[in-house]
């Protein structure tokens, strides 16, 4: 008998239990745009084909150079001479017969010029070392077909990396620490029912038992549960003094005691999405996680009286058999019976908005509220409004008075942008003393635009002088790793992307967030 | 002889840093062109393990202008490594590791030259490790990282002062990934914390209870753990060992933990549970590889050209939420079991009650310990005495009756030096008894 498995199940088993059979088969739907194909955007590439995207198309016009041979592992010294975007199309194509990989030997200004249309094909559009003129008219571009866009760049040992989507809706966050949301406060009744016809015994599970002496603790605190570290001692010591012997069962109690409680409350995170506009008020063009948020809200503030829908998973507990079963089935089923009221409400929206009934599944509906504790929204920001309104001037200014920060970094690299502008080649291609000087007085202006007064270390320009435009290629591994994981969290729908721009330092291996 | 570096302009990128000074550069490093030509023509690099962090390393260290790099690997490639091991294709499975990804790069990249070893680093002695500049390591088994930090600590000399030879230091660089989360650091033997002075940053395997798998199982693993550990000897399916990738182990190991699964009403038992239990799966993505290999290559070039200081010494990486790394300095441990020249005492309260067996179990379950299968001999009366071994098949049976008897009957004293030979280190290490009436640490 062989494994029940497919091929492709047991080529992509590792990630799978990663993502799961849903988001693997987002991932084999995806189109992805590279502009520019140079060592970093074939990193960021061949992060992609290896877990299997569907397809990816390069743009690329430049003709491969030696140096692009000493950088790119997708060339070979053959490849001299030749397009780039044809010759790493080739190579990368290699790694994953499951993808589907194209190549256009054309300028990318021409296409976003006279063909921008072409840009609607893809899921996400990453843009490798664009000049600025090209990176805001394709900003602006994407930003109104709502198609995400990252934009990045790897120079000498510093590489930036900034996402551009509009609004991103998470429901697996698949965050570190996931608490187990027990209603030990505010039990259901069938776990009421359940936990009072039990004795005390080994083979209990902790549950019913902490559940039990919070009964007793209320008691004698005037219905209070135990809030203070004192309170939880008192509260484990009276678990304590029931236990007859060294009961196993009693100890997991007595441990769970600091964990156990507070679940089930929407926390500020979640209430901040269910009063967004989007939640309250939904037309025909809402998604689907809107819809879902909005039935949620409608739950919360009626048959769930202030708490989230129960997920209905509980954590492992020594003892017997059919006891943890019995206690796993009556969380499963309140889990289930409240999905279901969410379900309903969602098919009367959809019926109330004109969609059709079968747009949001049960299966949906019955994740989401697995979830609904960690969901999570993120908007985002224009990159053509940071770079000609300058808009976040306010961050820039005060980090940059902060000397642990990279901002120092994400000023000389705008600055970097500019003189190739201007001069038309890479600051310190030939010269390094003169460009340092040139270079500075393209900083200045920027932070004048800004309306920021900041000092700036000049080390940090001669650095990028130094670099003299070369790409190394570790920095271009790493930041092709993060990026493809990106890409691969925009296209699953899974996982927080980072919001909204990376600067990584090779040299003393920091990688630091910022938001504009 | 000297190859000449090549007139072209494959690495004007690498000579604008290695031929040109900048204000971040390490005090001591002098730009020049000679660099480079180290880089090509003297310098061996050693990269442990071609799977997801080798290949990555291989492909890193043979653009960064690496020349003359080992790889060893005893692995042979399977269809589930196509995922990320990216110097493999279909048309591999089956074939060595190392050769496969030294053919690869040294097809690739015009001059690299990659030596594979198709074995396991233990075939290797010190002759064969003293020759490296630098040592990297992406393994996926902590005893293999001990056993190369073990035998790089041993290549360290000492002068008469006792102060290590730093030229007898051969750097190591380690990598480790798991799903989003990575770590690298920077290891300079004797110098710096080794693997085995941060031992508690690889918490022991999970494992059940006996008592529940055979008894009150609640989840599917239990079930599963059930097949593998009590029905498996009993049914002896196909007369020979569970192996995890044998389809018809599975298959056989997959209904019957379903069977028990369905006779105790547990649900959520999958065929890929079962695999990923019977195998101890650590779930894996092209992603972080590149990441974690990108950093320990990175650090191998800084070590190798003085061109920026290196990590001091640990980082971590995780891109679950956002990206976020974090470095900080771990410290030595002065008692550490591979580097410190230290005798660790192991306080016994009962050695008239404590066995052997005891002490062996102590041996592998404490956190500070955690050896694998550890041989003992000691000295009594002049004499060695092996107590217990049980890698040779003859010796194990000899000296097995020993494992029930207490330390007061092997006629073991206060104070008593036992050596003690494991898999997690090529050399012994020693221990110390200590008997105490005390309540001090442990029986
Ligand atoms: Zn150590």
């Amino acid at each position: 008998m062989s494994s029940p498995e497919s091929d492709k199940s047991r080529k992509y088993d590792r990630q799978i239990r990663l993502w799961g059979d849903h988001g693997q088969s987002l991932l084999e739907n995806s189109q992805i745009c590279l502009i520019n194909a140079n060592a970093l955007g074939t990193e960021i590439l061949k992060g992609l084909v290896l877990p299997g995207i569907g397809s990816f198309t390069i743009i690329d016009h430049n003709l491969v150079t030696e140096e692009d041979i000493g950088s790119n592992f997708f060339l070979e010294s053959s490849s001299l001479g030749q397009n780039r975007a044809k010759c790493c199309t080739q190579y990368l194509q290699e790694l994953n017969p499951d993808v589907n990989g194209e190549s256009i030997d054309e300028n990318v200004d021409n296409i976003i010029a006279n063909n921008s249309d072409f840009f609607k094909n893809f899921s996400v559009v990453v843009a490798c070392s664009l000049t600025e003129k090209s990176l805001i008219k394709l900003s602006n571009l994407l930003w109104d077909f709502n198609i995400p866009l990252i934009a990045c760049k790897s120079l000498g040992f510093f590489g930036i990396a900034r996402v551009q989507m509009k609004e991103y809706c998470v429901v697996e966050t698949h965050p570190d620490n996931k608490h187990h949301d027990l209603r030990l406060e505010e039990p259901f009744e069938a776990m009421l029912e359940y936990c009072e016809k039990i004795e005390y015994g080994s083979k209990v599970p902790w549950l019913v038992i902490l559940f039990k002496h919070i009964q007793e603790y209320k008691k004698t605190h005037d219905g209070n549960l135990p809030e203070t570290y004192k309170e939880k001692i008192e509260l484990k010591d009276m678990i304590r003094s029931s236990m007859t012997a060294d009961e196993e069962n009693f100890e997991e109690a007595i441990r769970s005691v600091n964990s156990s409680f507070g679940g089930g409350k929407p926390n500020s995170t979640i209430q901040h999405i269910l009063n967004d506009e989007s939640c309250t008020k939904l037309s025909k063009c809402s998604s689907s996680f809107w819809i879902m948020a909005h039935a949620l809200k409608d739950f919360i503030n009626k048959e769930g009286t202030g708490y989230l829908p129960l997920p209905g998973n509980i954590p492992d507990m020594t003892a017997e058999t059919a006891l943890y079963i019995n206690l796993q089935n009556v969380y499963r089923a309140k889990a289930l019976q409240d999905a279901d009221v969410i379900f309903r409400r969602v098919q009367e929206l959809l019926e109330e908005l004109n969609k059709s009934c079968d747009s949001i599944t049960e299966k949906e509906v019955r994740l989401f509220c697995r979830e609904a504790a960690y969901l999570s929204v993120t908007r985002g920001s224009k990159i053509a409004d940071e770079y000609e309104k300058g808009s976040n001037s306010a961050l820039v200014s005060s980090e940059l008075e902060n000397i642990e920060s990279l901002m120092g970094h994400y000023v000389a690299l705008r600055s970097q942008d500019r003189f190739v502008t201007e001069h038309g080649c890479m600051p310190g291609e030939i010269q390094v003393d003169i460009d340092v000087a040139r270079i500075k007085s393209q900083a200045s202006r920027l932070l004048n635009d800004w309306g920021i007064n900041a000092q700036l270390n000049d080390d940090l320009f001669h650095e990028i002088c130094r670099y003299g435009g070369a790409e190394i290629h570790t920095i271009s591994a790493y930041l092709g790793g993060c990026i493809a994981h990106e890409v691969i969290k925009l296209v699953t729908r899974q996982y927080k992307p980072f919001d909204n721009t990376i600067i990584y330092d090779g040299i003393t291996s920091q990688c630091v967030t910022y938001k504009f | 002889m000297v190859e000449i570096v090549p007139l072209n302009k494959k690495w004007n990128y690498l000579r604008k840093i290695l031929e040109r000074s900048g204000p971040f550069q390490q005090e001591t490093f002098e730009p020049s062109g000679e660099i480079l030509e180290f880089l090509n023509n003297t310098c061996k690099i050693l990269v442990i393990g071609a799977g997801g962090l080798g290949c990555e390393l291989l492909k890193n260290f043979a653009m960064m202008g690496f020349k003359n790099i080992d790889v060893i690997d005893m692995d042979i490639i399977e269809l589930s490594n196509l995922n990320r091991q990216f110097l493999f294709r279909r048309k591999d499975i089956g074939k060595s590791k190392a050769e496969t990804a030294a053919e690869f790069i040294n097809k690739r990249i015009a001059g690299c030259k990659v030596t594979p070893h198709f074995c396991k680093i233990q075939d290797y002695d010190e002759s064969f490790y003293r020759q490296f500049h630098v040592i990297v390591s992406g393994l996926d088994s902590i005893v293999a990282r001990r056993w190369i930090n073990g035998m790089l600590i041993s290549l360290v000399k000492y002068d008469d002062d006792g102060n290590p030879d730093v030229s007898t230091i051969v750097p190591m660089i380690d990598g480790g990934t798991e799903g989003f989360k990575g770590n690298a650091r920077v290891i300079l033997p004797t110098l710096s914390p080794c693997i085995d002075c941060t031992l508690d940053l690889y918490p022991p395997q999970v494992s059940y209870p006996l008592c529940t798998i055979a008894n009150t199982p609640r989840l599917p693993e239990h079930c599963i753990e059930y097949v593998k550990v009590i029905l498996w000897d009993k049914e002896n399916p196909f007369n020979c060992a569970l192996d995890g990738d044998d389809p018809e182990h599975l298959s056989f190991v997959f209904e019957k933990a379903q069977e028990r699964a369905n006779k105790f009403n547990i649900t959520g038992l999958t065929y890929r549970l079962v695999q990923g239990v019977l195998k101890n799966i650590i779930p894996a993505v092209s992603s972080t590889n590149a990441v974690i290999a990108a950093i320990c290559a990175s650090e191998v070039f800084k070590i190798a050209t003085s061109c920026y200081e290196y990590l001091n010494n640990y980082m971590v990486f995780n891109d679950i939420d956002g990206i976020y790394t974090y470095k900080y300095e771990a410290e030595k441990n002065p008692e550490c079991l591979a580097c410190s020249s230290k005798v660790r005492t192991i306080a016994i309260k009962n050695p008239s009650s404590m066995t052997l067996q005891d002490l062996i179990d102590y041996l592998c379950n404490n956190p500070e310990y955690q050896l694998k299968n550890p041989g003992l001999t000691t000295t009594l009366n002049g004499k060695n005495k092996t107590l217990y071994m049980s890698t040779v098949k003859s010796i194990e049976e000899q000296t097995r009756c020993n494992l029930t008897q207490s330390l007061h009957e092997l006629n073991l004293s206060d104070g008593q030096e036992l050596v003690i030979a494991d898999v997690t280190n090529p050399n012994s290490i020693i221990v110390k008894l200590k008997f105490t009436d005390n309540e001090v640490e442990m029986y």
